[in-house]
């Protein structure tokens, strides 16, 4: 870990977005003007003490932040060792971390003047973080959804159109995540002129796993400061969740220059690492070129993308944002699965100790926490983003458990 | 600029006979991979000047439905980036003069490496290469291992290309240049000539090399109007959609023989 010390990671990307060897901006020049005009005009605002005035009292007061830092007493006992700690996202409205890019990307689109926001989505949740803000802005917006997503989360689905959005199945290639980003990266080449693309997630190309990251900082900022008010130091440990990593790079990101402190991004193990049947690229996969940056990706041995497994629609994307994949290879965060079992059996313990019904994504962290927690001192402390709430899973897991509702 | 190379070739003959280049797209793999070869020799005997054979890819964000579904079509036949150099070499065996690009998304060649890629391009007697989702800044390392063997580095400019980032990636180009005609994906609609022609001047500013025209180009009138003031047009989505429309093999020659020829004969009326 000796290299790690010599890394400023706030001055990561470089200019053209480049970690180390991932990220940059892999597109077709017909996405080139779009994507330079918005680098332009970001690189303009995150600095501006107008714009960062107007997202921080739109994170206070239509999000409700800052969200608790909460001693989940019950279930550290159960778990035998660490403190566990827990970063409220799920408290956000719109019940996710999501609303913290949907919110800053929301003033960006209002800067540009477009009267349009795509988004793609895959459980959902970003695509009603998405129509929330288009809702609030008098924006026209439509979300992109696989059409399998589109059968899985039907609740979501609803939400979106009573937002006003228009939800687009889309049925090209596997028919979720990855598919329906594509869909929205050629509605924004078709329709660039009114149109902004809200990109979910720390992955696309440069400028948005920066920006979508810097928006989600807030959470990791918070409970920086939350940590030393409740307990008087950062934490030994941080446990996120990582499908394409917004969430879990939100928290990370204000502490990766604390080298004392030990991050675990946890990747979803479906049906488990050795089956094949997952969606754990920075566990399982290799370095390639997918969605506008490098970074590594589930594909099979003529580097066609494959489908991905997880019991949690969030998850199930074969790439990752490009900052995990360069975090991976210096080692300065671990990544590890939890498969769906694991996932499935945090998601009833959290629910049962503690009476917080966790996001099945958020529940592949509360899993490893569990698990980690057990091999370190009580005197010690980890900090486990709760990204989401898990109304909206309680479909798949009552199909689960056989149950219709 | 070297005359080894078959598309330079081609394009200094084009223009010492005045006539326009007709750029036919197709993806490798769409309608059986046995057929491929076949339906490149009937694009050449049907007028053809130069074949952009598509590599098919799982996510091909560039394109609109219609080639998707192309891409998806030849997947199912497991056409991979081998299987489409293959075609090449078998492709080269009756033709020795008809330029073949080879028109893709960068994954499948980071997978086999690039080095690699090169190598085996050249040996199956490719003559360029167009990466879509490799734009200027990224595509340094490619354009030189293949510029190292005389292939050559085919860019997309579009209508929001300025003048800087023009000059930048005519600095790379070589062969000829690809102008995307509107904003969008391939084979959308509402082609404006009047644009087409600006650009085109405003691009002849920056380089020498051969312009050819593409998106939305569906038949001989809309083919001619773009070529007009540029080198030639690029012909792909009507295709590949003649392609999967067809009930066999034998169909989507003669399909794809009656639209090449049609645009020929308006190119060189």
């Amino acid at each position: 870990m000796s290299k790690q010390e010599t890394v400023d990671f706030s001055a990561f990307p470089d200019a053209d977005g480049h970690f180390g060897a991932y990220g940059g901006r892999f597109v077709s020049e017909t996405l080139i003007g779009a994507l330079d005009e918005l680098r332009e005009m970001y690189s303009r605002l995150k600095d501006d003490p107008e714009f960062i005035k107007a997202f921080d009292y739109d994170l206070a007061h239509y999000v409700g932040r800052p969200s608790p830092l909460y001693l989940a007493e019950r279930l550290t006992e159960a778990a035998g060792g660490a403190r566990i700690w827990l970063k409220r996202e799920d408290l956000n409205h719109t019940g996710a971390h999501k609303v913290n890019n949907t919110v800053g990307q929301a003033l960006l689109a209002k800067h540009s003047g477009k009267t349009r926001v795509i988004a793609e989505t895959g459980a959902g949740q970003h695509g009603v973080a998405t129509a929330t803000v288009a809702a609030r802005l008098g924006l026209k917006c439509a979300v992109y959804m696989g059409a399998e997503d589109v059968k899985r989360q039907s609740p979501n689905v609803y939400r979106m159109k009573l937002l006003g959005a228009e939800v687009i199945p889309v049925e090209s290639g596997s028919k979720t995540l990855k598919d329906a980003m594509n869909e929205a990266m050629r509605d924004w080449v078709t329709n660039v002129d009114d149109t902004f693309y809200i990109i979910g997630t720390v992955a696309g190309p440069h400028p948005y796993p920066q920006l979508v990251r810097d928006f989600n900082s807030v959470i990791g900022r918070e409970a920086r400061r939350q940590s030393l008010e409740e307990f008087g130091q950062l934490p030994d440990a941080l446990v996120a969740c990582v499908g394409g990593g917004s969430n879990a790079i939100g928290l990370f990101h204000p502490f990766l220059n604390d080298s004392d402190v030990k991050m675990y991004g946890v990747e979803a193990g479906g049906e488990g690492l050795a089956t094949g049947h997952h969606a754990a690229p920075l566990n399982d996969g290799v370095p390639g070129i997918l969605h506008g940056n490098r970074t590594y990706l589930m594909e099979d041995d003529d580097g066609q993308i494959i489908e991905t497994h997880s019991v949690s629609a969030g998850l199930d994307y074969p790439g990752v944002g490009p900052e995990h994949a360069w975090l991976k290879d210096i080692g300065r965060v671990e990544y590890v699965t939890a498969d769906d079992k694991e996932a499935l059996d945090a998601f009833r313990q959290l629910t049962r100790t503690e009476g917080i019904l966790p996001a099945l994504e958020s529940s592949h962290a509360v899993a490893y926490a569990l698990k980690l927690a057990a091999g370190m001192g009580a005197d010690q402390n980890i900090v486990v983003n709760l990204s989401g709430r898990g109304d909206k899973d309680i479909f798949t897991v009552a199909a689960i458990d056989g149950i219709q509702v | 600029m070297t005359e080894e190379n078959r598309i330079d070739r081609r394009f200094a003959g084009l223009r010492a006979e005045g006539r326009k280049a007709l750029v036919a797209y197709i993806v490798a793999g769409d309608g059986g991979s046995e057929n491929t070869v076949p339906l490149m020799h009937q694009l050449v005997a049907s007028g053809t000047d130069l074949i952009e054979l598509g590599v098919p890819f799982s996510d091909p964000m560039a394109e609109g439905p219609v080639i998707q579904k192309g891409h998806e079509r030849a997947l199912e036949h497991k056409t991979s980036l081998r299987k489409c150099l293959q075609m090449v070499a078998e492709f080269r065996r009756q033709d020795a003069d008809t330029p073949v690009i080879l028109m893709g998304y960068a994954n499948p060649i980071e997978k086999m490496g690039a080095e690699n890629f090169a190598e085996a391009a050249r040996d199956a007697g490719v003559d360029g290469a167009l990466t879509v989702d490799l734009p200027a800044e990224e595509a340094g390392p490619l354009n030189r291992l293949l510029s190292e063997r005389e292939l050559r580095n085919i860019f997309l400019l579009t209508p929001t290309t300025g003048d800087e980032r023009l000059q930048q990636i005519a600095g790379l180009a070589s062969g000829f240049v690809y102008y995307v005609s509107l904003k969008g994906v391939t084979g959308a609609g509402h082609l404006d000539p009047d644009s087409v022609r600006d650009n085109l001047t405003r691009i002849r500013r920056h380089t020498d090399l051969p312009l050819c025209v593409g998106f939305g180009i569906k038949d001989g009138e809309s083919a001619r109007a773009v070529s007009e003031h540029g080198d030639g047009a690029v012909v792909g989505s009507v295709l590949v959609s003649a392609i999967g429309e067809a009930a066999s093999a034998g169909a989507a020659r003669d399909s794809v023989a009656a639209i090449v020829g049609e645009i020929r004969t308006a190119l060189d009326a």
